[in-house]
């Protein structure tokens, strides 16, 4: 058996250390070591998008990256976003917006439009599909999630 | 799915990676990890040792330095797209990147990374190919050079020696008479290219004075068009000189020795007969005429 590797990976601001086995997924030390389930496993072959968390600055999806590799580095998920219960203003666009049918894909959605709108602070509904290239709704509730995105820019932008 | 049980090695510079895979031929480079982590947990790759390389100083980072764009290999699609440098020195190197998988795979899937897994369906290999690009490759006795259309010899397989790394990616910078193109028919899931084509094309006015045509997604390997190059150098280029010229890629492709790929979702009869039209379409951008 492979030797464990210490880690320690700042989530959502606090310091988590563990050993972990090299072949753990960095999705599976956010769902089944820190209990945080608000990230989802959809396709598991980095196409779905419902994986997406941000790691040291962007989004990537935690299906394919080994926690070793988040050593040292800032993941937040999903359930870092709100803070002291307030929703951020995309999470609060997509609630009021209906931007999500069954809810699967609604973590890696949110993850994806927040970078979208850091990126790209008054999007078209052009850019913002664009952006969300990646992240799939089974559901195909693309709609709703387009005018979700538009409303969070158009509240950022204090509209 | 896991991967396979695996021993997990960080290595702190070139020189350590180099040692470590020496040490253990059969070991794997990890650097963003988006072709070898999926390769693995398909089980299509078992290495008993993976050597991350992510984090070495010093070979992440674009410079432009006279009429060269250095890259180095662990820099990522978004920040090759996303580079203003690169926008300026050589358009088709940020339209490629911005055109690989989806933006969280283009924050962590890297250059050198794609180059030296070699998939057929790489963007970069068809496009550096054309553009000429060479890549620096570390190995235990110094640094060689190597052509990306000479890196890349078959589906997965490169000239990399077992115990050798690529550290920089180095692409021409276009000339103010220069034009590159890349089109491509995307898989509509993966993005991946089912076939691509990439043209660098020098001009005075009109006329074509040299040409340089690559094809991919369809051959194991990047093919280079030179009866294509032929046709077009010399020419005027209309829509009617660039069919014609284009008409020329089944002999290329012929000459080169190579299997068509085929498969479920395209053929390697519709594959080829999409090829021309790919080139087609990336010279006419080149040239700016609408191809619809």
């Amino acid at each position: 058996m492979p030797n464990k590797v210490p880690i320690t990976i700042t989530v959502n601001g606090r310091a988590r250390s563990a050993e972990v086995e090299p072949r753990t997924l960095l999705v599976h030390f956010l769902r089944e070591s820190l209990n945080l389930t608000g990230t989802k496993i959809g396709c598991d072959t980095s196409q779905c998008g419902a994986c997406v968390v941000k790691m040291d600055g962007v989004t990537v999806k935690s299906c394919t990256a080994f926690a070793v590799q988040a050593d040292g580095a800032d993941v937040t998920t999903i359930e870092g976003l709100a803070q002291d219960g307030n929703l951020t203003a995309v999470q609060e666009a997509f609630w009021n917006n209906h931007g999500l049918q069954c809810g699967y894909c609604t973590a890696g959605m949110i993850m994806t439009v927040t970078e979208i709108l850091e990126r790209n602070a008054n999007p078209s509904a052009e850019e913002v599909r664009a952006g969300l290239e990646g992240n799939m709704c089974r559901c195909t509730g693309y709609a709703n999630i387009v005018k979700a995105a538009l409303a969070a820019a158009a509240v950022q932008q204090g509209g | 799915m896991f991967a396979a049980e695996f021993e997990y090695r960080k290595a702190g510079s070139i020189a350590e990676a180099v040692q470590l895979l020496t040490d253990n031929p059969e070991a794997r480079l990890l650097a963003g990890g988006h072709s070898l982590i999926p390769l693995m947990r398909f089980r299509l790759a078992r290495p008993e040792l993976v050597i991350d390389i992510g984090g070495i100083a010093g070979m992440r980072g674009i410079s432009v330095s006279g009429d060269t764009i250095n890259i180095g290999a662990l820099t990522t699609h978004a920040e090759i797209a996303g580079s203003a440098e690169v926008q300026q020195a050589n358009g088709l190197l940020a339209e490629a990147a911005s055109g690989i998988g989806d933006p969280a795979v283009r924050n962590r899937g890297t250059i050198g990374g794609n180059l030296a897994h070699a998939d057929p369906s790489s963007d970069w290999g068809t496009v550096l190919t054309a553009l000429g690009a060479t890549v620096s490759v570390q190995g235990p006795t110094g640094s060689r050079t190597i052509d990306v259309g000479s890196l890349i010899e078959d589906a997965f397989v490169t000239a990399l020696a077992e115990n050798e790394l690529i550290t920089t990616v180095s692409v021409p910078t276009l000339a103010a008479n220069q034009r590159a193109e890349y089109a491509k028919m995307a898989h509509p899931a993966s993005f991946y290219s089912v076939v691509g084509g990439a043209v660098v094309v020098t001009m005075d006015g009109n006329r074509c004075t040299a040409a340089s045509v690559a094809v991919g997604g369809l051959t194991p390997r990047p093919v280079k068009a030179s009866l294509v190059e032929a046709a077009l150098s010399g020419t005027t280029l209309t829509q009617d000189s660039i069919a014609d010229a284009t008409a020329r890629l089944s002999e290329d492709l012929a000459a080169a020795g190579v299997d068509i790929i085929g498969d479920l979702y395209a053929s390697a009869n519709y594959r080829a007969g999409v090829a021309p039209i790919e080139v087609k379409h990336a010279l006419m951008h080149a040239i700016g005429l609408a191809h619809h």
